[in-house]
């Protein structure tokens, strides 16, 4: 019987034709999916195919969690990544997307000593974690139970005070993204100091400063 | 391989070197910010493979991870609306035209 997620499915032993568990064949399907849609995320051309891809590559970062048996994880990465920041992202990119600038030149002229950055990042990382012996690195893993994570949040003492600093700094977060994104009538050159009438007019970005 | 610990932690490195490139190598300031996400993302990932093989340290790689979350949604509140103040003034979204943050 197949093991893990799909324990309570009828499924023969190993996958057909492939004679790989069923959890290998998932976890290979959406890391390629993970890894692909990130790949798609930084080397797109179009801005909001981008945004778009990246919210596939959450999803299947969210599946993985579930393969490593971690529920609560995966719902929070489906709340907070797919259904917060993903809009978050999508919304501003489509107040900053200009229609002026040819975007086709995504990267910049330096763009190949990052990608020679990036790939010594990869590759120190995987020489260190291959050549690690971790404790317990072959295992049945385990299912974490949601109230255990409750109770060491909120009872133990020991994560209060970081729940208590989270909750400040998401609502210094919320006040500090409004003042910035704010709309500041007096710092628009060009325009006349406005009225209160004015003021009140709602914030319109139809009037673009063309000369800046 | 979805039972050992390495497949999960070379699969995070990979997902971290796909964001350190894309902060790097791109010019437009949102993708930038996604990339940062790809890289939080990375590092949640290494946090709950190790906490799906040990035992003892279970619940804290969840709560860790459900703690980063909150940090990336902060994050990237404050960034995006930098992201947009600056749009106001400069009318483009490429960090290198960012050459003085006043005209």
């Amino acid at each position: 019987m197949p093991t893990g997620v799909l324990a309570d499915l009828a499924l023969p032993p190993f996958v057909p034709f492939l004679n790989w568990a069923w959890d290998d064949l998932l976890f290979l399907l959406l890391a390629g999916i993970m890894l692909a849609a990130a790949i798609f995320v930084v080397v797109g051309r179009n801005i909001v195919r981008s945004g778009v891809a990246m919210m596939l590559c959450f999803a299947a970062l969210a599946g993985i969690y579930v393969l490593a048996g971690a529920v609560i994880v995966a719902a929070a990465q489906v709340l907070i990544y797919i259904g917060a920041i993903s809009i978050l992202v999508l919304f501003a990119i489509m107040l900053t997307q200009s229609k002026s600038g040819p975007l086709s030149l995504v990267f910049h002229r330096q763009a190949w000593a990052g990608l020679l950055a990036a790939i010594g990042v990869v590759v120190l990382l995987v020489i260190s974690v291959v050549n690690t012996e971790w404790p317990l690195a072959v295992a049945d893993r385990l299912w974490s139970v949601t109230d255990e994570v409750a109770l060491l949040l909120f009872s133990d003492g020991l994560y209060v005070f970081a729940l208590q600093v989270i909750a400040v700094l998401l609502t210094a977060a919320v006040v500090g993204g409004v003042f910035i994104a704010k709309r500041e009538d007096s710092a628009d050159p060009g325009e006349p100091a406005p009225t209160t009438l004015e003021r009140v007019r709602p914030p319109v970005d139809a009037a673009p400063v063309e000369t800046l | 391989m979805s039972h050992s610990l390495d497949a999960y932690l070379i699969l995070s490195a990979l997902l971290f070197g796909v964001g350190t490139f894309g902060f790097l190598g791109r010019r437009n300031a949102i993708a930038m910010l996604m990339s940062i996400e790809l890289m939080l993302n990375a590092v949640n990932l290494a946090a709950v493979a190790f906490g799906a093989f040990t035992p003892e340290l279970q619940a804290h790689a969840a709560l860790i991870a459900l703690l980063v979350m909150a940090v990336a949604a902060a994050e990237a509140t404050v960034g995006l609306a930098i992201v947009i103040a600056i749009y106001r003034n400069r009318r483009t979204p490429l960090v290198d035209e960012y050459s003085s943050m006043r005209e």
